[in-house]
């Protein structure tokens, strides 16, 4: 798969799973990002930050192919996908969340886990149309994934009900359990702290800590305590630049951090 | 007595084919957000395979099944060719072409079927089934009529409520961008929903036409029916198109028989306009939010 002996990252291992260069975004003439590059390594989890505007959104959106970067090229496992648009990423192993969950909401929480699941349990076209003994074998495989891993987050008692019946909380983790189902290699999450209490940010955190075991993680999010705690490394974007990268510590001492969350008079101080 | 279960009768017929019908309505309306008014000159094209099968000497069930196989390409290859250009414009554009539609196919039905009044066959009797001494209200075509749109319902029931593919349409008509997110084939969904539709449509036109008479325009009244069947219950509900199609048959059928004939299209109108006033989303709707 990958070859250590001609592994360009700068930390020896594997070849990265998700790799951006020299991005480039503007919105009718205002740059939304310069020249921005990251790289999410497997069994790691990546963190983006940076003070409101500072781009991280777009920065997600092009991950995930909703925003074409004017310049610039995607990787994904050494491939080239700059071109990557949002019905590519299942077929990738690519996950997200969405920032407004986008849950379907006349579909029962089970149900809408299985459409996360879909990758591979797929019968085919013909033969679910005909009901074919192999379609509702696959059928049968698909919920029943589907409940594991609303189980293994402890969610499967809301599995037959209707997600605008639940607490947000939960809800949130429906829409995390479909992105889980299909057992991506990435999983990118869009704010997956805003809304929740302090203990159950902690949950999350301990569960994005274990989802390393089995995928890489890209995490944008503004919740600076989560993000240190969870990490591996982190990128700091500011006015859509990268202005620093590394470990949590490394990045937490940066003074080009300190000045663009606390504000230049702090940093000049 | 014998008048009011007769009326009610023919009337629960009637309002079955308006059901399926409203149905196929609604199923391309939830999934694209169209009236598809071409509806009713395709369920005539479909019809007229039929005939044309039948009249080279095939048994009606061939052609029947030939009716609806055609029905499911010809609904595919509507929202290929004609639909999908137009995807992501303003909805209006696709339903005036659904209108430009009607007209075309009429005009290719004139020129290749021809113009005149020909009469269909049905499989079952077409007089009244008698009971002991009294003839009821329905007949053997009536029977079987009601039987296939129950049979039609419930499959696509099952195929939306228990099968993953089904799940996959529904996915893919309420966010098409969270589906397509998902992996979900979503341009493929919605093909296969208008072929579908199409198929529920030829049914109901192929009922129509049973032990009666066809031309290029038979469909045109059911259309309007239809319509107004689904507007009834709901745009948005397939239960309340196939309640919408009953209690318009029932109506239509009781102003017919105690009223007077001529009154039908009028109470049809009326009624359309006494739901848009009223209850402006239908007997079932329910307010839910879809295309964040």
């Amino acid at each position: 798969m990958s070859h250590p002996l001609t592994g360009e990252s700068p930390v020896a291992g594997p070849s990265p799973r998700l790799a951006l260069s020299d991005v480039t975004v503007t919105f009718g003439g205002v740059t939304a990002l310069s020249e921005v590059g990251l790289l999410v390594r497997p069994h790691q989890v990546l963190g983006v930050i940076g003070p409101n505007g500072a781009g991280k959104t777009t920065l997600f959106n092009v991950a995930c192919g909703f925003v074409r970067p004017d310049r610039g090229r995607l990787e994904w496992r050494d491939q080239e996908v700059t071109g990557l648009r949002p019905r590519d990423l299942a077929g990738l192993g690519i996950a997200r969340t969405l920032q407004g969950l986008g849950l379907f909401d006349r579909v029962t929480v089970l149900e809408n886990v299985m459409i996360g699941a879909d990758r591979h349990t797929r019968s085919g076209f013909l033969s679910s149309l005909l009901a074919l003994p192999g379609a509702s074998r696959d059928e049968r495989a698909l919920r029943e994934r589907a409940r594991e891993v609303l189980d293994g987050l402890g969610i499967a008692a809301h599995a037959d009900r209707y997600p605008a019946s639940l607490p947000y909380a939960v809800r949130k983790r429906v829409a995390l359990a479909r992105a889980l189902a299909a057992e991506p290699d990435l999983l990118l999450l869009d704010e997956p702290a805003s809304g929740l209490s302090t203990s159950e940010m902690d949950d999350l955190g301990r569960l994005v800590r274990e989802l390393t075991e089995r995928m890489s993680v890209m995490l944008v999010e503004h919740h600076m305590d989560l993000v240190m705690r969870v990490c591996d490394e982190i990128t700091v974007l500011d006015f859509g630049r990268v202005i620093a990268h590394g470990t949590p510590d490394q990045v937490r001492d940066d003074p080009a951090v300190l000045a663009a969350y606390l504000g230049e008079t702090v940093g000049e101080a | 007595m014998q008048q009011l279960v007769n009326t009610a009768l023919s009337g629960l017929t009637l309002g079955m084919v308006y059901a399926a019908f409203a149905l196929a309505l609604v199923m391309i309306w939830r999934s694209t957000r169209v009236v598809n008014f071409a509806q009713a000159p395709m369920a005539m094209v479909t019809t007229f395979v039929a005939l044309a099968v039948i009249d080279a000497g095939h048994s009606y069930w061939l052609g029947f099944g030939l009716a609806l196989l055609s029905g499911l390409v010809l609904g595919a290859v509507v929202e290929r060719v004609v639909i999908r250009p137009v995807e992501g414009k303003p909805e209006i554009n696709a339903v005036i072409l659904t209108l430009g539609l009607f007209i075309v196919l009429h005009a290719l039905a004139s020129v290749v079927f021809g113009n005149r009044y020909r009469s269909f066959p049905a499989p079952f009797g077409v007089r009244g089934v008698e009971v002991g001494d009294t003839t009821l209200g329905i007949t053997g075509f009536g029977i079987f009529s009601i039987a296939a749109v129950l049979v039609v319902m419930a499959l696509l029931v099952l195929l939306f409520r228990v099968t993953d593919l089904g799940l996959r349409m529904r996915a893919a008509a309420y966010h098409q961008e969270v589906a397509r997110l998902l992996g979900v084939r979503v341009g493929r969904m919605l093909t296969l929903g208008w072929a579908l539709a199409s198929v529920v449509g030829s049914l109901a036109g192929l009922l129509i036409a049973g032990g009666s008479l066809v031309h290029p325009g038979f469909m045109d009244s059911i259309v309007v029916f239809g319509f107004v069947a689904a507007v009834l219950g709901g745009l948005d509900s397939p239960v309340g198109a196939v309640v919408g199609g009953l209690l318009l048959g029932l109506s239509l059928s009781f102003v017919s028989g105690y009223v007077g004939s001529q009154l039908v299209a009028l109470t049809a109108l009326a009624i359309l306009m006494l739901v848009l006033t009223l209850r402006p989303g239908g007997l079932f709707s329910q307010p839910a939010q879809r295309r964040v």
